[in-house]
């Protein structure tokens, strides 16, 4: 049979949601799919648009999987747009002049930003925020600007307003109607996000209609408004609203609206059976939806219409919306106005915190119809669910936006009390249901929900009430949600840092006796050794230490499948001498040890006997290595590019700066292992954004990226800081390690421990960089406490005539282990095989 | 019986423990405690079928001793040699006794 034939027109961020959704629910061989786009780079994330001027990579936003499309077979037309459809042969053409056939075709053709025709609006330096080119283009002018403006205070001008002041010009908004964000907020509540706004340094012009643009005097531009004012800028962006791109429709005959956009059904459906359209082209009930939750549920009616014939009808969307703008937290829901007949409200109003919150509810005072809330957003999640599911409001609704003020006021709804239909994450449109038949099914902790669900991976803004379903699901289940270490420690790690930091305790045993039960696993004794490392950084195979360790720590090398170990030296920033390389090579020779360069940027050597190891290590020593910790959970390398020493793009010493880093954090132990990069420009040659610290060079400082990693679950760094000097740079890496080292759970990568904390890299940069937890003293203490008791632990281990004993195979002979047999490969060696091995007995001496 | 001693009990420390070499055969002993408390089983990790499984993490779970592999981590009884994670494997068990600070092996 001939597979079905799917063409999309458009690939944003609904096309795409589209195709996920139909692979997901059929496999892409039922399909031969083909996706003309437009622009030149796939979808990506529009809602944050703007954090695109702090890492400048498409592929930040982009929204695409690694190899999506490759692996799933769809014919990804790039660059490429649609020009006309011939719905009676069902062909579409492109600008090259390819036909691609069809059985269903999907529009998903989006909007484009509608610029009133205000006289002058077509000339130099005007913009609109919509795609990457866009922002590309108003950044290049910006840099020779002082000033801009944008036209439009909805959301997305708002959001266009915070780009401009991070590009560093003197901003301005113009709004035409009396206040900010007219579709979400009311006039109190848009007054106070301006006075919010004006005191961050952007200038709010409310309730000014501009009637013409003309060259500037002081500035390339002046607005003139209806009030005969002025406003002198440099340039311009218009964010006035946007209009559905539906002219290719249009011209196959489709039925439009008579304001514009693809007229559908509620199946998703146009006026014609085989031809759908999704997301912001589409005209549902007279209504175009500008958010992205709406438009991923046109995408998942239709995916699911196409794959089985049936689907759920789309019943519109709410339009509730919470968001972050110029720092700013800023929420409405439903009916803002409190325009629904006989509607109430109730109004909490802090001038001095700037906090502002109205209820509208319904004429008997028993549903919420609407919130706004401004400067304190907490409440949303909370009324939001009130609103969605209909439950009955309590009798004093005023105390679900009332401060907390000590006694048992709390209103709030609690999981619980949402119905199973409840949705809790609106950009997946995941139900409480799905997550709870996830928790059965076994995902139990919020990674795992992620994984599985996808929820509260789109803005994640319902992380936190995800995590309350998640615990409520578990107590259902009878799962104590204690997150103890084992059956020895009622604590988790995190409780168990404190304890020792606190009670500054030494030892193991000193623990186990205050504060725990039995005699330790092999689960809490490897974490309580790794503690006590971060607390006291004392040598880890002291007497009390040793039988705490995994026996990579034990015998200071990874143990490989045979029970031989590998020997891997230090090499700072990847940097080793030509007599280096001869002392490595020296005793690679002498012990027969198989030689690889690691991932790591630098030399391991296999298959070492335990009981050659000291002689190994001591010659090592000697020739000025140090141990490389790679087999510890600890700073295991900085990977550098070659920087600007000798690279002609490099704008600083990438080298150097690894060098140093490797050095200051080397040693102690840390909750998990830990990798680092420093790259000389933004090429980004060491990867560095795939590292738990990624630094990169600007020519302004250093960009310090954290919780990147590569391996089974790759995640990109997030930003946590821009154009730092090295002293800074030094100073918040420290505090960001020390905070990790508290507060990860027990082998948490930095990543996994990004995602797992509430508000993520911006909470963590409140807490090192704006010290919000007043900690910032103790942790810059207590790292350089750790920098400062650094040793070289195969030099002491070597110091020791006790610790040496350990090394023999046996305790009663001199004999190595005679399993250890190898066998040729590649012109070196690897372990043989228990096939391959030659059957041999060890004798008594 | 005949027993042999193979080392003193303080050559292990605590909590840890050492391969023998007993009858040609690689024989584990644990010290799980600062007693005389000693196990001895077979050095051979059954899995990888490596010398290796005196180099694992002692544990305790209800109050008898066990041993998890150095490589794959599965869990061994001290006292009887039985695999908590997979009824099929097991660890062969030696006589052992500490006589006058001394390990001996039967």
């Amino acid at each position: 049979m001939q597979k079905q034939r799917i063409v999309v027109i458009g690939n944003g961020m609904v096309g795409h949601r589209f195709l996920e959704e139909l692979v997901a629910k059929a496999g892409s061989d039922q399909y031969e799919i083909t996706v003309f786009c437009e622009e030149s780079k796939v979808a990506y994330d529009r809602v944050h648009l703007s954090s695109y001027f702090s890492h400048h990579t498409v592929e930040e936003l982009s929204l695409v999987k690694p190899g999506f499309y490759e692996k799933n077979n769809i014919q990804l037309l790039l660059g490429e747009a649609a020009s006309i459809i011939n719905p009676e042969e069902k062909i579409v053409s492109s600008k090259t002049g390819r036909m691609v056939a069809y059985d269903k075709l999907v529009f998903a053709t989006g909007s484009f930003s509608f610029v009133p025709p205000i006289k002058g609006y077509e000339g130099t330096d005007t913009f609109v925020y919509r795609t990457i080119d866009d922002l590309d283009a108003i950044e290049k002018c910006a840099r020779n600007s002082k000033s801009g403006v944008v036209i439009g205070g909805g959301l997305l001008g708002l959001e266009a307003a915070g780009a401009l002041k991070a590009l560093g010009v003197e901003t301005h908004v113009i709004e035409r109607a009396p206040m900010l964000m007219a579709e979400q907020l009311d006039q109190q509540g848009g007054n106070m996000l301006t006075r919010k706004i004006e005191s961050l340094g952007v200038k709010v012009h409310s309730g000014k209609n501009t009637l013409e643009i003309t060259d500037g005097e002081q500035a390339r531009k002046r607005l003139v408004f209806d009030n005969d004012e002025t406003l002198e800028v440099d340039f311009i962006v218009f964010s006035t609203g946007i209009r559905p791109r539906d002219r290719l429709a249009r011209l196959s005959g489709l039925e439009i609206g008579e304001r514009g956009g693809i007229v559908i059904n509620d199946q998703c459906l146009t006026s014609n059976p085989d031809v759908f359209a999704i997301g912001e082209c589409a005209l549902w009930n007279n209504q175009v939806f500008g958010l992205v939750a709406p438009g991923y549920k046109m995408a998942k009616i239709t995916a699911e219409r196409i794959v089985t014939g049936d689907s759920a009808e789309f019943t519109g969307s709410d339009m509730s919306a919470k968001l972050k703008l110029l720092g700013v937290d800023v929420g409405g829901i439903g009916d803002a106005h409190g325009r629904t007949k006989g509607a109430q409200s109730y109004v909490y109003q802090n001038e001095p915190e700037q906090v502002y919150k109205k209820l509208v509810v319904s004429e008997d005072g028993k549903r919420l119809l609407g919130a706004v809330l401004v400067g304190d957003t907490s409440d949303f999640d909370n009324l939001l669910q009130l609103k969605l599911n209909n439950i009955d409001l309590p009798e004093s609704p005023e105390g679900l936006i009332l401060p907390n003020t000590g006694g048992d006021s709390s209103v709030g709804v609690g999981v619980d009390a949402l119905p199973d239909t409840a949705t809790i994450c609106s950009c997946f449109d995941i139900s409480k249901q799905q997550i709870a038949e996830a928790v059965q099914a076994g995902h139990t902790d919020m990674a795992a929900i992620k994984a599985e669900t996808g929820a509260g991976t789109g803005c994640g803004g319902c992380v936190q009430l995800v995590g309350q379903v998640l615990n409520a699901e578990l107590l259902a289940l009878g799962v104590e949600v204690k997150n103890n270490l084992c059956d020895h420690f009622e604590y988790s790690r995190q409780e168990l840092f404190h304890i020792i930091q606190v009670e500054k305790i030494r030892t193991f045993d000193e623990l186990l006796a205050k504060h725990g039960s039995g005699h330790g696993c092999e689960v809490c004794k490897p974490v309580v050794g790794s503690i006590l490392s971060s607390c006291w950084n004392e040598y880890i195979l002291e007497e009390s230490h040793a039988k705490l360790h995994d026996t990579n720590d034990v015998f200071l090398g990874n143990m490989q499948k045979d029970g031989t170990y590998s020997v891997i030296p230090r090499m700072p920033g990847g940097e080793v001498t030509p007599e280096g390389l001869m002392a490595v090579a020296k005793v690679a020779r002498d012990y027969s040890l198989y030689t690889k360069v690691t991932g790591a940027q630098r030399i391991g050597l296999f298959g070492a006997h335990k009981s050659d190891l000291p002689e190994i290590w001591r010659q090592l020593i000697e020739a000025g290595f140090e141990t490389g910790q790679a087999y510890a959970k600890a700073l295991r390398m900085a990977k550098t590019c070659v920087g600007s020493t000798w690279c002609r793009y490099g704008v600083a010493d990438s080298v150097g700066l690894g060098v140093e880093l490797e050095h200051r954090y080397k040693g102690f132990r840390t909750p998990h292992k830990m990798k680092f990069g420093v790259s000389g420009c933004t090429r980004e040659c060491a990867e560095a954004q795939g590292k738990d610290i990624g630094i990169i060079a600007t020519d302004k400082g250093w960009n310090l990226y954290v919780s990147g990693n590569g391996g089974m679950r790759p995640r990109h760094g997030d930003l946590l800081a821009s154009d730092l000097d090295k002293e800074a740079l030094v100073r918040t890496i420290d505090r960001f390690l020390m905070f990790y080292i508290r507060t990860a759970d027990k082998l948490q990568r930095t990543s996994v421990w990004m995602e797992s904390l509430e508000g993520g890299v911006d909470y963590v940069r409140e807490v090192v960089m704006n010290d919000s937890l007043g900690l910032c003293k103790s942790m810059d203490k207590e790292m350089q406490s750790l920098v400062d008791s650094y040793q070289c632990e195969w030099k002491t281990t070597l110091d020791r005539e006790a610790q040496l004993k350990r090394f023999n195979h046996f305790i009663n002979s001199d004999q190595q282990d005679e399993n250890v047999q190898f066998v040729a490969a590649r012109d070196q060696h690897r372990p043989a095989t228990s096939v391959e091995r030659i059957a041999m007995t060890p004798v008594e001496a | 019986m005949k027993w042999t001693t193979i080392c003193d009990l303080t050559d292990i420390f605590p909590g840890t423990g050492v391969c023998a070499l007993h009858k040609g055969e690689h024989v584990a002993l644990f010290r799980p405690l600062a007693d005389e408390t000693v196990y001895a089983v077979s050095n051979i990790d059954p899995f990888a079928d490596a010398s290796v499984m005196s180099r694992g993490i002692t544990g305790e779970k209800n109050g008898a001793f066990y041993v998890a592999s150095p490589l794959l981590k599965q869990r061994y009884l001290l006292a009887s040699g039985e695999c908590m994670d997979d009824e099929n494997a097991a660890l062969k068990t030696y006589k052992v006794r500490v006589h006058d600070q001394k390990i001996q092996l039967a």
